[in-house]
């Protein structure tokens, strides 16, 4: 399982990426995209819309089903990533590169792991 | 007493002996003893020739009339002996929801090629695989337009009546803002509609021809809401595409109508179909099935049911609709009706049914009293004046004719392929005689 | 297989319309059609072999065991296609005047009369027209007497984790909050969960008993009371009706309204998806609002139809799926006072049978007296050979069978929920339950050969994710 060491994790399973901008990148995990198999349709916000902590903010889905993806991070999405909503095979091949939005007046934060903390999490899962 | 159930006395043993129990009744010992019924308040059951005859003269309690000149939503249009073959087989009339789809490319294939063929009809990039009726296609198709910060649904006064109630009903279901854009002249009132429009409009919807028969200028309609940013629906009689211009062509966003007169009969109402498609980027938000074309380990090409996190057994409260059963088998009626017509006969039956509806008017407007309501171009429903209604159509039906339905502006007539020249004279004879 | 349109070609079709015996008339060149209308060109012959040719990659309830589970795909008896076709049904418009649609009406009539009987209601809507429209009505009913009561507050409907998808998504669509409750270890509702999501905001709770694992809820009359306490109502998803029609009835057991499904319980055909039919039956306080028409007979015996005082309005246009109702009462007559309970039994003697027979080889979920399904449990068998219930499904097909429903209720892991019904011989029942035992066998020698099933079939797996992922939804015309 691939859980880079410059990221943050939550329990649901998204991953953090602090810019030098004070934006965040969030996506998805590894371990995630792995348990909901084959991606087929990435349903995301618009530019603008704000996210809440640990509230959904997109959905992704495969064939046969269809997950939340919780934001890790309370603020403004100033992009959201059109590559991935056109090719989700992305977030199964390069989950961490594949982000899904970046957010920016970053305020509350969920809980967030290290890398050695998510992989001790997954272990117990 | 009629019975379905094939097991022997003998073999019903067995089987309780090896469940372990003495009874089938000791099978509904969860079953609380207080609430179990004695007997059903229904008569005996009945050997199928008795069954047969009830129904049969149940069915002849009916009047079956030879000229049908009413439609309102249901049409008396010819349904090729082709059709009826086709669509009762046994495999298509007894097959479950084609899930596994291994077993059901027969059913997945047809219904791909209704898909095309609703396409091709309306001009639009997709259809789903049906919904209950015409009715309900425009109820789903405000729920399809709703956005976040779009949420209020516009639907013009010269859509049926009966379809404006059941959009009504799924609106105050869903808390949706619902307003009617008044009517001016049998029409769409272009300029209210424009007043009315807010920035917070999701969509405008218009039935073409509309209720009353006529031609709204749909094209002008479609401008004003996409001004407003609304979408456009367009609810189309699929028998004037063979010769009118498609809802695609008036720029609407979904297209939905009722499939009915594409080979179902009348039927007192049901089972109808109820058509949808819309264009490629709201295709997410179609509700109920859609059959896609892929390829199986073989590479050899193949359907499934796809884009399915959409519906209600993957998405529970979140789905786009809460619809499951469709109308499958009225969609492959409608699929083979329009296969056997081909775009010849399609133009055929609408060139017909608009002429006879125009011959009808004449011959009905000849008479003193009978004049025409609107006078605005139409297709093959009209309406006219009509002193003495109740008198003259209860004249025709006792001639076998069923003439127009009485409405609030007049009575409203209609006229397909069906009728000939010589029932079209018939019928406008006694009006003509009873008013004399 | 071709596709229609890669048949025939342009110019050839079938001779169907004859000439126009009146003035042509067109329309105008701003109402008239300038797209080509591209539809199939075939001749009649070509037409009649296409769909034969698609009708043999087609498995029907006449083709073979079909043990849906919550899809109660019993024999569709022929009588009912004949009656639905009498030219006398098909042949009257919705609009006629009443006194030339007696007959008609008089279907209607009967059909509510009976339906209200078997479910122990007051009333009954033959409007809707599948059975989640039938959710919608009967959620409809409810919101529109909490209206009326001014309890605007009640805004939640309880629905249970094992529940079917529409359950929820009708309640949606009806402006409701969902609530879901987590089912207790038995697979019944958790009466503590259910007492603790019970207030002043509920609406309703939908359940089907027996419920989806096929279990009757001993304690069903304690769980509508607790609903009925808090001030909510009681709906009753008539999914699972087969198990218990004129055994006991919902109505008795609490529920405030119902709706049935003609295609399941009364034996109407499943048309490859629909058309179905879903009435409503209520209980008399809330009969003032039910949809369309109400039929009503007079001193003379003639028939009426009439709105009700609150009807909330129509859920379709005009009466319903007539022609469906017309079958369903052909076999209502057909079975009678005896015949219905006799089904219902019949039902749960044959699953009962199967389930005794396969959980020699099999887990169940529940190992309980089922009621007319039960649902095995593959967690096991795919943990030690990596053969799933989807792969176990598939070997099926290869053996003329069509699978149970798959991964369903949610609650159950690896999941497959059977459902023979009455109809099927104890000789079928047997024939099945040595595929099951086969397969299984099958699935620890050789299980490469169940991922790679279906072979036989007219197509092998066909790719999912490919057709999600890049949507073909219609044929490109040349």
């Amino acid at each position: 399982m691939n859980i880079p060491s410059d990221l943050l994790y939550t329990k649901t399973h998204e991953w953090v990426k602090k810019n030098d901008d004070g934006t965040v990148y969030v996506g998805v995990t590894d371990y995630a995209q792995a348990e909901l198999g084959d991606l087929v349709f990435v349903n995301l916000p618009m530019e603008g819309d704000t996210v809440g902590a640990e509230e959904p903010f997109a959905d992704v889905e495969s064939v046969k089903a269809v997950s939340d993806v919780n934001s890790p991070v309370s603020g403004t999405v100033v992009a959201v990533n059109e590559d991935v909503a056109d090719a989700p095979v992305k977030i199964n091949e390069t989950p961490y590169e594949a982000w899904l939005i970046q957010v920016s007046d970053v305020e509350d934060t969920a809980e967030l792991m290290t890398a050695e903390e998510y992989a001790a999490f997954l272990e117990n899962q | 007493m009629g019975s379905y159930v094939p097991s022997s006395g003998t073999e019903r043993e067995e089987m309780l002996k090896k469940i372990g129990v003495a009874t089938v009744e000791e099978l509904y010992a969860s079953v609380p003893h207080e609430m179990l019924l004695k007997s059903l308040n229904l008569p005996e059951g009945k050997s199928e020739l008795e069954v047969s005859a009830e129904m049969e003269a149940l069915a002849q309690k009916n009047t079956i009339f030879k000229t049908v000149l009413r439609g309102a939503g249901a049409y008396d249009h010819y349904i090729p002996a082709a059709v009826k073959s086709v669509t009762s087989k046994e495999q298509f009339v007894t097959a479950y929801t084609p899930y596994q789809a291994e077993i059901s490319q027969g059913i997945l294939q047809s219904i791909f090629e209704y898909q095309t063929m609703i396409c091709s009809l309306t001009g639009m990039d997709v259809s789903n695989a049906s919904v209950y009726d015409g009715a309900t296609a425009m109820a789903e198709a405000v729920a399809m337009c709703k956005e976040r910060k779009r949420t209020k649904a516009y639907i013009s006064a010269t859509v049926n009546p009966v379809y404006l109630d059941v959009v009504k009903t799924y609106c105050s279901a869903s808390n949706t803002d619902l307003t009617v854009v008044p009517a001016k002249d049998g029409k769409t009132d272009a300029q209210a509609l424009e007043a009315l429009l807010s920035d917070t409009a999701s969509c405008l919807l218009v039935q073409q021809p509309n209720f009353y028969g006529l031609f709204e200028d749909a094209e002008t309609l479609g401008n004003i809401a996409h001004a407003a940013g609304a979408k456009y629906v367009i609810c189309a009689n699929p028998i004037s595409l063979g010769i009118c211009k498609t809802p695609a062509e008036y720029g609407a966003d979904v297209a939905v109508g009722e499939g009915q007169p594409l080979g179902m009969p009348l039927a007192f109402g049901g089972p109808y179909l109820g058509f949808m498609a819309c264009k490629e980027s709201m295709q997410r938000k179609l509700p109920g099935r859609i059959v896609g074309e892929t390829t199986d380990l073989d590479g050899k090409r193949g359907y499934v049911l796809t884009l399915q996190a959409r519906e209600q057994h993957i998405r529970r409260e979140k789905a786009s609709s809460n619809i499951c059963s469709n109308q499958a088998l009225c969609a492959l009626t409608a699929g083979v009706y329009m296969a056997a017509m081909g775009a010849k006969g399609m133009a055929q039956a609408a060139t017909l049914s608009m002429s006879k509806a125009h011959y009808l008017a004449k011959s009905l407007c000849t008479v003193p009293g009978v004049r025409m309501v609107y006078d605005g171009d139409y297709f093959n429903e009209f309406v006219t004046t009509l002193p003495q209604c109740d008198k003259v159509l209860s004249a025709l039906e006792k001639k076998g004719i069923l003439g127009g339905l009485p409405v609030e502006e007049g009575v409203l007539w209609c006229a397909t392929e069906k009728v000939s020249k010589e029932e079209l004279d018939r019928a406008a004879a006694i009006v003509k005689e009873v008013l004399a | 297989m071709k596709l229609i349109f890669e048949r025939g070609e342009e110019g050839q079709g079938l001779s169907l319309m004859p000439a126009c015996d009146v003035p042509v008339v067109k329309p105008q060149s701003g109402y008239a059609r300038e797209d080509k209308l591209n539809l199939p060109h075939v001749s009649e012959n070509e037409l009649s072999r296409h769909y034969s040719e698609l009708g043999k990659a087609v498995h029907g309830v006449n083709d073979g065991f079909y043990p849906l589970g919550s899809c109660t795909m019993k024999y569709n008896p022929k009588i009912n296609e004949a009656v639905a076709a009498l030219p006398g049904f098909t042949g009257v418009h919705p609009l006629q005047p009443e006194e030339t649609a007696q007959g008609c009406l008089e279907v209607l009539y009967d059909t509510e009369k009976a339906l209200a009987e078997i479910s122990g209601m007051d009333s009954v809507t033959l409007q809707p027209a599948a059975g989640a429209h039938g959710e919608f009505t009967g959620l409809m009913l409810i919101k529109s007497y909490l209206r009326f009561k001014g309890e605007k507050e009640r805004v939640k409907i309880i629905v249970p984790d094992s529940a079917h998808g529409t359950n929820p998504a009708s309640a949606a669509m009806c402006g409701f909050e969902i609530v879901n409750i987590p089912s207790a270890p038995d697979g019944c509702v958790d009466l503590e969960a259910l007492k603790n999501a019970v207030g002043k905001d509920t609406a309703g709770l939908m359940l089907t008993n027996p419920n989806t694992v096929g279990v009757f809820d001993k304690n069903i009359l304690e769980i509508t009371k607790i609903v009925h306490d808090a001030g909510g109502l009681c709906y009753y998803d008539g999914a699972n009706l087969n198990a218990v029609m004129g055994v006991v009835r919902p109505g008795d057991m609490g529920f405030d309204c119902i709706h049935f499904n003609l295609h399941k319980t009364f034996s109407t055909p499943h048309g490859g998806g629909g058309p179905g039919s879903g009435p409503v039956g209520c209980k008399a306080f809330l009969a003032d609002f039910l949809p369309g028409v109400r039929v009503k007979k007079d001193a003379e015996g003639k028939l009426h139809a009439s709105k009700s005082p609150k009807s909330f309005g129509n859920v379709k246009a005009f009466g319903g799926n007539f022609l469906v109702v017309v079958r369903a009462l052909a076999y209502i007559l057909t079975l009678g006072k005896e015949g219905i309970p006799e089904a219902a039994k019949n039902a749960v003697l044959n699953a009962n049978y199967m389930q005794a027979c396969l959980k020699e080889d099999f887990d169940l979920a529940y190992n309980v007296h089922c009621m007319h399904e039960f649902v095995l449990t593959l967690d096991r068998l795919h943990r030690e050979t990596g053969v799933s219930a989807l792969d176990l499904a598939k070997g099926l097909l290869d053996n003329g069978i069509h699978p149970p429903t798959m991964y369903f209720p949610l609650i159950v892991h690896e999941a497959l929920m059977i459902e023979p019904t009455e109809t099927e011989p104890k000789e079928t029942l047997d024939e099945a339950i040595a595929v099951f035992k086969q397969l299984k066998k099958l699935a620890y020698e050789n299980p490469q050969a169940l991922h790679d099933a279906p072979t036989k079939t007219p197509v092998r797996r066909l790719d999912d994710v490919k057709a999600a992922r890049t949507p073909v939804l219609k044929y490109k015309f040349q």
